[in-house]
């Protein structure tokens, strides 16, 4: 029996009297990829907001019920504290645009004043670069900004920001959706190197992306979890009717 | 339409752009005319002597404006150190909380603090800090170009910081960092250039402001760098030796006129020159 690293129970979400996230139950086990489906709309960007904490940020959302990392409440730890064990990646790469591609992999020890010794951190860099496989493209332009990179270079250096800080979990918003083909690909191969390490979280609307990359999936229907299994049993045999229609294209 | 009517159209559009040319042109002159003039009036007054020696009482000819100067900078200085932490802070506050009750009533009061005619701000620090404190110094004056400084500072601020995508705050957010560390080391270094050049339209905006300082920092015909005690500003020597009937002074105030004309044009320009250099693009 694989551990359970993400466990929710009973889980809601709301923005103001939007009741948005019904009910979730979930277990996530550790290490492995875990892809988040259902129509646009139906709560997976909140429910995957309230992991890490970021929900509470936006002005009278709420959220109750039990959510769990490690058998430790989520909601009782200090919200710092879990964004450093949840790393998240968002939909459009954000790197900072003030920062080298140097500064923006260490960006969280540097900004938030962790002090490391210059081989730490060189270390560090190089490692986070390489998981995401960037370090090759970069490695001599390192003191360049950010955002010079291409999109698909931009969103593998925001992952690698948040491979730096060494979390557990690592949620990505429909990470792909705003980059190219090829682009796409080489972020569906990190997918398998970083599972090793880390449990992933993927919000996509791509079926073919959920198949190809995820062990498990989560199908969301309006604010609930309807259905939750392996990704292949999920995809070959249905067992609700709503995610029936939808692998099907009967709604998106 | 005919061949006529389609020349008669042509010719109306040619010679209304024409006119809009003009009337471009039209707004330069002025600033032409005053930089041609004031040059030509004070050039010959500035030399090495005229920046470092105080002004020779009357009857004696030289003497500088390095009071006034002097003046000038440590009022600034100081006013800066009021209104420049205190204006960030208050723009940052607006951008983050854009909706709040607090932002709209400091909203409307930057915006009516703008209007407030400089005199009365000067009458006001007049009553507030001369007369409790006992006679005119020079921090009262630094006091009233703040209060002119801020509206200027909180705004553009604000403008910058409002313009900064939600994606960058979220990227900080998500690394963990607290809210002061995500204001201090990721938005406002982004925003710096336009915060920077805010910051300095206003310094350029003050240096020439004369009626605040009639009844705070009062002039002084000596160099004084206490700031408790009257002191003397470029604008200030300007209004006081334009207007006396000696010759000697008037060379001093078209001097000094030179001197703050060409800073205000300095400022404008580096202004320009920081915020392109310093423009994080995203
Ligand atoms: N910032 C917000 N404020 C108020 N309501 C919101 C906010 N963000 C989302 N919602 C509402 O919450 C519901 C769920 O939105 P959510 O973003 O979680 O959907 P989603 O499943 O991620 O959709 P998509 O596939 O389009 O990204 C929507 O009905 C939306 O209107
Ligand atoms: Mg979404």
């Amino acid at each position: 029996m694989e551990s359970t690293i993400i466990k929710s129970r009973n889980f809601n979400a709301s923005f103001g009297s939007n009741h948005v996230v019904r009910n979730v139950n979930i277990d996530i086990p550790r290490n492995h990829v875990i892809a988040v489906m259902g129509p646009s709309g139906c709560g997976k960007t909140t429910y995957l907001r309230c992991i890490n904490r970021m929900h509470e940020l936006i002005p009278g959302a709420t959220c109750s019920g039990e959510m769990k990392l490690n058998d430790e409440n989520i909601y009782e730890m200090h919200p710092i504290f879990v964004r450093l064990k949840i790393g998240m990646v968002f939909q459009r790469p954000n790197p900072f645009p003030n920062l080298s591609i140097y500064d923006n992999v260490i960006a969280g020890y540097k900004l938030n004043g962790i002090k490391l010794p210059k081989a730490e951190r060189d270390r560090i860099v190089e490692h986070s670069l390489t998981r995401v496989a960037l370090w090759n493209e970069v490695k001599d332009s390192l003191n360049k900004k950010g955002s010079f990179l291409s999109g698909g270079q931009q969103q593998r250096l925001c992952i690698a920001r948040a491979v730096a800080m060494e979390p557990e979990v690592l949620l990505f918003d429909e990470p792909t959706s705003a980059l190219d083909p090829i682009s796409t690909s080489t972020v569906e191969e990190l997918f398998h190197e970083l599972k090793v390490n880390y449990t992933l979280i993927i919000v996509t609307h791509n079926m073919q992306q959920a198949a190809r990359v995820s062990d498990k999936t989560a199908f969301f229907f309006m604010g609930e979890l309807v259905e939750y299994d392996e990704t292949k049993t999920m995809f070959t045999n249905p067992k609700d009717n709503r995610t029936q229609n939808y692998i099907t294209g009967r709604f998106s | 339409m005919d061949a006529k009517n389609v020349k008669y159209r042509l010719g109306k559009s040619y010679g209304f752009q024409i006119l809009t040319y003009i009337l471009a042109f039209a707004c330069v002159v002025p600033l032409l005319a005053i930089l041609i003039f004031i040059l030509k009036q004070g050039l010959s007054k500035i030399n090495w002597h005229f920046l470092v020696n105080v002004p020779k009482p009357v009857g004696e000819s030289g003497g500088g404006i390095a009071n006034a100067l002097v003046g000038s900078i440590l009022i600034i200085i100081v006013a800066s150190i009021i209104a420049i932490p205190i204006g960030i802070m208050a723009g940052v506050y607006l951008s983050e909380n854009k909706k709040s009750r607090l932002a709209y009533w400091v909203r409307l009061s930057t915006d009516v603090l703008q209007g407030v005619p400089s005199i009365v701000i000067g009458i006001v620090a007049y009553f507030w800090m001369v007369k409790p404190l006992g006679g005119f110094s020079a921090f009262s004056g630094s006091v009233a170009l703040a209060i002119m400084m801020l509206p200027i500072v909180v705004r553009s601020t604000e403008e910058t910081l409002k313009l900064l995508p939600d994606s960058l705050r979220e990227a900080a957010l998500a690394l963990g960092m607290p809210f002061h560390r995500v204001i201090f080391k990721v938005i406002v270094p982004v925003g710096i250039s336009g915060i920077l050049s805010g910051v300095m339209l206003s310094v350029a905006r003050i240096t020439g402001e004369t009626a605040p300082l009639l009844f705070t920092a009062f002039g002084n015909p000596y160099l004084s760098t206490n700031l408790t005690k009257p002191m003397q500003s470029l604008p200030l020597l300007i209004f006081n030796y334009a207007t006396s009937p000696y010759n000697d002074w008037h060379d001093l105030a078209w001097g000094a006129s030179l001197i703050l004309l060409l800073w205000v044009l300095f400022l404008n320009i580096f202004t320009k020159i920081v915020t392109r250099k310093w423009k994080v693009q995203l």
